[in-house]
């Protein structure tokens, strides 16, 4: 009897915790715990019903994670309207706001031919043919998409979310780029990596609504088309990453960077003995068809066969045929001496050719010379010297470690892990990714905006780094872990013990170390994340529009001087009155006052803008004959003063001279300067107390106390008490000045009558 | 200019004052008494006149005439009259009478007439007293026309001091209530005097008909002259309980024209002094339990308003963005949700919105005001009641999820003061059903989406059915589910050896030899049968070339589990014998413990075996 009871028992124990059939087949003991047996059942039945193969949990945990980064990679980008409110943001924006308004209001065609007689007085500007409308267009389709469903969305709401909604769209093409060059989990990495990734946010908040919200995603998409294409060598997807390159061309200047950084990395592969007849067919199906499609957009145009700039695409593009052929040739000659010497033939005269065109269009000035901005990029210190419109915006100043550091925190140290992990499997698809990755960190070195060109291929190659060691170390972890699991059972089954797992132990601090690696990446990542949220929340959603600051007990105080003094304009000034402002507030201008400029952010003509820095600059008299030419109507200046706003007029009113200066000898940049240096006080320049600016900003600030304990005629900007506070102006009056003096109004007196 | 428009006004005066002379006298009623109040003190000049009339004729009156010079008509936003019942204390105001522009014969032209229509007719010797009250916009004149920031703000008025009727008046007088004490100057009649911020003409007494006597007040006038040049208020009823109010407001200062410039620095620290004619905000009162109010304007949200509620009203103070001096403009919007049960009833198998049709604004005068009520989709036999004359038009408005577009019935009219914030009513009929249209048009969309989805995942859309890839990847499919099935095979086998287990636990149990034989015996049968069944799978693969790689693992798989099949026979014939012997359980797990031990190894290796296969 003694082996009943005790199998009995055992058999008990594994009806608990056992298999669900044998109490269901037969009538359970009268004493069973109902709540127990109950959840017992549940949890077979859950098991069973919804047990699913590897594969699948693999695919639903992938498609979940993907759907999850998603959607966090458009709501991480909703601060600013929950901040503030869901409005456009900073100053080219609105240009694009107000053109898609256009768009969406009078159709293609019109806004196509636009000719906008609004900025640019007297000049005008064709809208159509100068920008890129890839942007617009885009917003204008999503709009009409919702329109046609019935969802009667204002076209401002569209606006404000098409960047965060391509955001979320670049953390799918990353997972797809991710899973070519490397694995599926790599991708999900990069996905997760781009989503919050400060660098590339900073341009994509909801309200940012400009060409790089959707240049990034057409970016992304047509290197990672262009690589499969390599990968496949299918002509699907080379004349995919064709029309990938169609749609950046439409978007953004930045398309430069892909027409250079394709043939280079061609010219790479070719060197280096790669060159395969998948890459022929990738790279001339996307060559020949790419640069056709971008002659479709009128701001390019001809540019493709005429500029200097695109002359490298088209030479790899000849190079590839010579090759083609040489290797043809190699093929049918058996004799490789002969070969050598047609092959020294060909190459010569190809060079020589080549060259001899290249000159000859240079000359004739077919082929166009680079471009200033290009040029810039490739040698930092030619804009400082040579053009200062592109040197005075702060996007365009050489980076500080500090951003760096900034918009891609640990990225930047698994930066160059994962530039190891992809030399250690060098493929087709890892050379492109490293040369994008060096590439466009140099090319984000030079400027500060072109981090964001730099952050998909930093999320990229970080996410090889991330993605490789944690699945070296998960490995580690759990080859050991199955092995103990193994035996835990074993010894659950109550046999003998396991010998199995002993063998195995012979590095003892290896899972260990592991564990404590993988916790320190996990540290590392959320760190990451924590940082890129409060970055995304402090820095990168201030709309630029509407200031915040914090009042002296702590509650938010909000400046809508801005929009105040815009709409004073809009509504209080003639229709056809013509506006001088510095050409940072032209686009606002246009876009909220809806008032005729002379200058705006186009910056296209540079003697314009020298002419309204020159009048800003001179002396009132001289100032008011200048603004009587341009038929001014009314002066907007933007001053800090009272509220100590830096970005202001007086702040920027050496770069006005420097540009004006640049044009018209008469400014002289010494003139405004004493001992070399830039001051408002008392000791300022006399030139700088009697200019234009000056008086503007300054009209009767001293007779107002800004700060207690201080005389009045503080400048809590510039901190000093300002030089001349007995301002009078003789042809212009004052019209608005806003609640808090940031925005200030003048209005233009006509001449006094003769008699 | 100014000193033009007053010649040119004063001229027409003087033609009115002629033309008055020279008209007849209309009938037998005599107004016995008439006192008249006019009220400057805001922007909107209401006289309110009571009149006590007689009829002195022979035959009965039904109707008495208003008098207005057409100059001031033109003006005349609001015109009501009521009969007035007891005396002193007593008083009562009865209903409002009907009152409709008249055009009797041989009146002076440049005078408009009015009649109220008496409730009863007037018989001989009967007398009536009547309270009318009439508003005017735009009769409040900036004297002089263009004033800088620190001037005041002066305005003139110009009526008559006695009251012009077509009837003679016994006894009549005026007061005139202005704002502030400053008295520019005033025209004196015979028995005027001034008392404090009021000036008293009268009484008069026995004057003929069109007396006429014209006066003028230049006074002080800081209160705001807010106009709305143009109101487009809309009322959306939505079922789910909201009725949505968006104000569209174009408004300017109707004062004084600014000239010269506008200096901040003035304005900030004199405001009193220096801006005493610019108003700063507007004050809204909203029905109670208004909510989701927002205020903003075409270029974004404006932060400066500041709402206060309680159980009566809720009321919304606004400041535009700048403050607004003489002529200056500004656009805004305001929009706020109604509960839907405070303002749409039900009667007589008909809904009705009942809801006021002027501008919450206080004090605010509306030159034009267009009112849009959008019924919900689907709402027919619609007909509105106003308690005045307006214009009315229908269109239609897409919104969300509509298909056919909502109704929408829009009413016009000029000139509106305050004292037109009257409920109308729309009445319309509504099944509630539509309701659940848009609902069900979102859930039918999303299905179809899915259904989509389903579909381009079923079904083949290559365009080469020959090509070789196209062969390739059919063939491949073919061996995934040949695999698969191998895989449910094998399940099944191992589901089997478990009832094999579940058999020796029953046999520890009960002891019932018998049985656990005769399930072994059944086991045995799936099992051979089972086997059967993957000989032609295995034969299948090992005749395709794609399932090359997986083969060897497959036919691994397969043997494994032949193994465990036999090991697990062996183990259970071995405890059914020893049961049978009626061996001790030490001795029993002793025979079995090495076939125990080889079970759980195969186990495990046919556990790993398959998810390898799966991972392929």
């Amino acid at each position: 009897m003694p082996p009943q009871t005790m199998s009995a028992k055992t058999d008990a124990t594994i009806g608990v915790n056992g298999t669900a059939k044998s109490t269901s087949n037969q009538a359970p003991p009268p004493m069973a715990l109902p709540a127990n047996l109950k959840s017992d059942l549940l949890n077979k039945l859950s098991l069973k019903s919804f047990k699913l193969k590897t594969k699948q949990q693999e695919l639903l945990l992938r498609v979940s994670i993907l759907f999850l980064v998603y959607v966090l990679a458009f709501i991480t980008r909703l601060f600013s309207v929950l901040r503030y409110e869901s409005m456009i943001h900073e100053f080219d924006p609105y240009f694009n706001y107000r053109t898609t308004l256009f768009l969406t209001e009078k159709g293609f065609y019109e806004f196509w031919n636009w000719f906008d007689y609004e900025s640019w007085y007297p000049l005008g500007r064709i809208v159509g043919g100068t920008l890129y409308p890839g942007l617009m267009v885009t917003a204008a389709l999503i709009y009409w998409g919702l329109r046609f469903l019935r969802f009667a969305v204002h076209i401002r709401e569209v606006c404000v979310l098409t960047a965060p909604f391509f955001a979320s769209n670049t953390t799918l093409v990353a997972y797809f780029f991710g899973k070519e060059i490397w694995d599926s989990s790599a991708g999900l990495v990069a996905a997760a990596l781009i989503a919050i990734c400060p660098g590339y946010i900073s341009r994509s908040v909801a309200g940012s609504y400009d060409n790089e919200g959707v240049a990034i995603f057409a970016l992304l998409l047509t290197f990672y088309l262009f690589v499969k294409a390599v990968n496949t060598g299918s002509l699907t997807w080379s004349l995919a990453s064709a029309f990938g390159y169609f749609y950046m061309v439409s978007a953004w200047g930045g398309y430069v960077f892909i027409i250079n950084l394709i043939p280079l990395y061609v010219l790479v592969l070719l060197i280096t003995g790669r060159y395969s007849v998948r890459l022929y067919i990738a790279y001339n199906c996307m060559y020949v068809l790419g640069m056709l499609l971008a002659m479709q957009i009128r701001f390019v145009g001809f540019q493709h066969v005429q500029s200097g700039e695109h002359m490298a695409a088209m030479g790899v593009f000849f190079l590839m045929q010579v090759f083609y052929f040489l290797d043809w040739v190699k093929y049918l000659l058996s004799d490789k001496r002969l070969f050598e010497t047609f092959l020294r033939i060909t190459v010569t005269t190809t060079v020589g050719l080549a060259a001899v065109a290249l000159g000859v269009g240079t000359a004739s000035g077919y082929i166009s010379p680079w471009t200033g901005r290009f040029y810039s990029l490739l040698d930092p210190t030619y804009a400082k010297d040579h053009i200062p419109i592109i040197a005075s915006v702060s996007e365009h100043q050489p980076t500080a470690w500090s951003s760096f550091m900034f918009d891609f925190h640990i990225l930047l140290f698994l930066f160059p892990a994962g530039l190891y992990f992809c030399f250690k499997r060098l493929t087709d698809a890892t050379i492109f990714i490293v040369m994008y990755g060096l590439t466009s960190m140099y090319f984000a070195g030079v400027m500060v905006r072109l981090i964001l060109v730099a952050t998909p291929a930093v999320c990229l190659i970080s996410a090889i780094a991330v993605s490789a060691t944690v699945k070296n170390l998960a490995q580690l972890l759990r080859t050991k872990s199955k092995v103990t699991q193994g035996g835990s059972s074993k010894a659950a089954s109550g046999s003998k013990a396991s010998s199995k797992a002993l063998l195995d132990q012979s590095q003892p601090f290896q899972r260990n170390g592991a564990i404590a690696l993988l916790l320190g990446v996990f540290y590392l990542l959320s760190k990451y994340a924590t940082h890129c949220t409060w970055v995304t929340s402090e820095a990168y959603s201030s709309p630029s529009i509407v200031l915040a600051a914090r009042g002296a007990h702590g509650n938010k105080v909000i400046f809508d001087d801005y929009r105040e003094a815009y709409f004073w304009l809009q509504q209080n000034t003639p229709t056809d009155a013509k506006v001088m402002s510095w050409w940072d507030y032209g686009y606002q201008i246009t876009a909220m006052a809806n008032r005729t400029v002379i200058v705006d952010n186009n910056t296209w003509n540079n003697t314009h803008i020298a002419t309204v820095g020159r009048a800003m600059s001179s002396y009132e008299d001289e100032a008011y004959e200048i603004m009587r030419e341009l038929d001014v109507g009314y002066v907007l200046v933007v001053f800090g003063g009272v509220t100590g706003y830096s970005s202001d007029d007086i702040n920027k009113f050496l770069w006005m001279v420097r540009i004006g200066g640049g044009v018209f000898p008469v400014i002289k940049e010494p003139d405004y300067l004493v001992n070399g240096e830039y001051r408002v006080d008392k000791g300022a320049a006399p030139k700088m107390l009697n200019c234009l600016m000056y008086k503007l900003c300054y009209y009767r600030f001293g007779e107002l106390m800004t700060e207690y304990g201080k005389p009045p005629g503080f400048d809590r900007a510039r901190g000093v008490e300002i030089g001349n506070k007995d301002i009078k102006l003789e042809h212009l009056e004052e019209a608005f000045t806003t609640s808090n003096w940031i925005v200030r109004i003048y209005k233009v007196k006509p001449p006094n009558n003769r008699w | 200019m100014a000193v033009g428009i007053g010649f040119r006004r004063r001229l027409d005066f003087l033609l009115l004052v002629i033309a008055i002379l020279s008209a007849p006298v209309l009938s037998d009623l005599i107004l016995s008494k008439v006192e008249r109040q006019i009220d400057l003190t805001s922007q909107i000049a209401r006289i309110s006149s009571t009149i006590k009339a007689e009829n002195d004729g022979s035959s009965s009156v039904s109707e008495i005439l208003l008098a207005i010079p057409e100059l001031q008509a033109k003006n005349l936003a609001y015109l009501t009259a009521r009969v007035i019942e007891g005396k002193g204390k007593a008083r009562t105001s009865g209903l409002a009478l009907t009152v409709e522009p008249a055009n009797p014969k041989g009146m002076p032209p440049a005078l408009s007439f009015y009649s109220i229509v008496l409730p009863k007719p007037l018989a001989n010797g009967d007398s009536v007293t009547l309270d009318v009250l009439a508003a005017f916009t735009h009769s409040l004149r900036p004297f002089p026309e263009k004033i800088t920031q620190a001037d005041i703000h002066l305005v003139l008025f110009q009526d008559t001091g006695h009251y012009l009727s077509p009837y003679p008046v016994k006894v009549q007088s005026l007061a005139v209530k202005l704002p502030q004490a400053r008295i520019e100057s005033y025209t004196k009649l015979d028995n005027t005097k001034t008392l404090g911020s009021e000036i008293k003409y009268g009484p008069y007494e026995n004057l003929p008909p069109f007396s006429y006597s014209p006066i003028a007040i230049h006074f002080e006038a800081n209160q705001a002259f807010a106009v709305a040049r143009e109101l487009v208020r809309e009322i959306e009823i939505s079922h789910w309980g909201n009725v949505q109010v968006t104000e569209h407001y174009d408004i300017v200062h109707g004062g004084a024209m600014s000239k010269g410039e506008f200096s901040r620095l003035d304005y900030q620290s004199k405001p009193q002094i220096r801006g005493a004619s610019a108003f700063k905000h507007l004050v809204a009162k909203l029905p109670p339990r208004a909510h989701s109010i927002y205020y903003r304007d075409a270029i974004g949200n404006i932060s400066t308003s500041h709402v206060r509620g309680d159980s009566k009203k809720t009321e919304i103070l606004i400041e535009p963005r700048y403050p607004l001096f003489g002529g200056w403009r500004t656009a805004f919007t305001i929009g706020y949700g109604l509960p839907l049960h405070d303002f749409v009833f039900e009667s007589e198998g008909k809904r009705f919105l009942n809801i006021s049709f002027g501008s919450p604004m206080h004090d605010i005068v509306t030159d034009s005001i267009t009112l849009k009520v959008v019924l919900p989709e689907g709402s027919k036999y619609f007909s509105v009641s106003t308690p005045f004359a307006v214009q009315q038009e229908e269109e239609i408005k897409m919104s969300h999820l509509d298909i056919f577009g909502r109704p929408v019935v829009v009413l016009k009219k000029a000139n509106v003061v305050p004292e037109h914030n009257q409920f109308f009513q729309v009445y319309y009929k509504f099944n509630a059903l539509a309701m659940l249209m848009e609902p069900f048009m979102l859930i039918t969309g999303i299905f179809f989406l899915f259904v989509t989805c389903i579909v381009y995942v079923h079904v083949d859309l290559s365009i080469s059915k020959s090509s070789a890839s196209y062969l390739a990847k059919l063939q491949w499919d073919e061996v995934r589910a040949t695999v698969q099935q191998i895989q449910n095979i094998i399940n099944q086998c191992l589901s089997t050896h478990e009832k094999l287990e579940a058999s020796l636990r029953d046999l520890s149990r009960t002891g019932d030899v018998q049985a656990c034989k005769a399930a072994r015996k059944a086991a045995d049968g799936l099992l051979k049968e089972l086997s059967k069944e993957l000989k032609p799978l295995i034969a299948f693969l090992q005749s395709t070339p794609p399932a090359a790689h997986i083969l060897p693992k497959v036919e691994e798989l397969v043997a494994k589990e032949r193994e465990l099949q036999e090991r697990l026979m062996a183990k259970h014939s071995t405890i059914v014998d020893s049961y049978e012997k009626k061996l001790g359980g030490k001795e029993t797990e002793n025979r079995v413990a090495s076939v125990q031990q080889k079970i759980v190894a195969l186990r495990q290796d046919i556990e790993d075996l398959m998810e390898y296969i799966d991972e392929i």
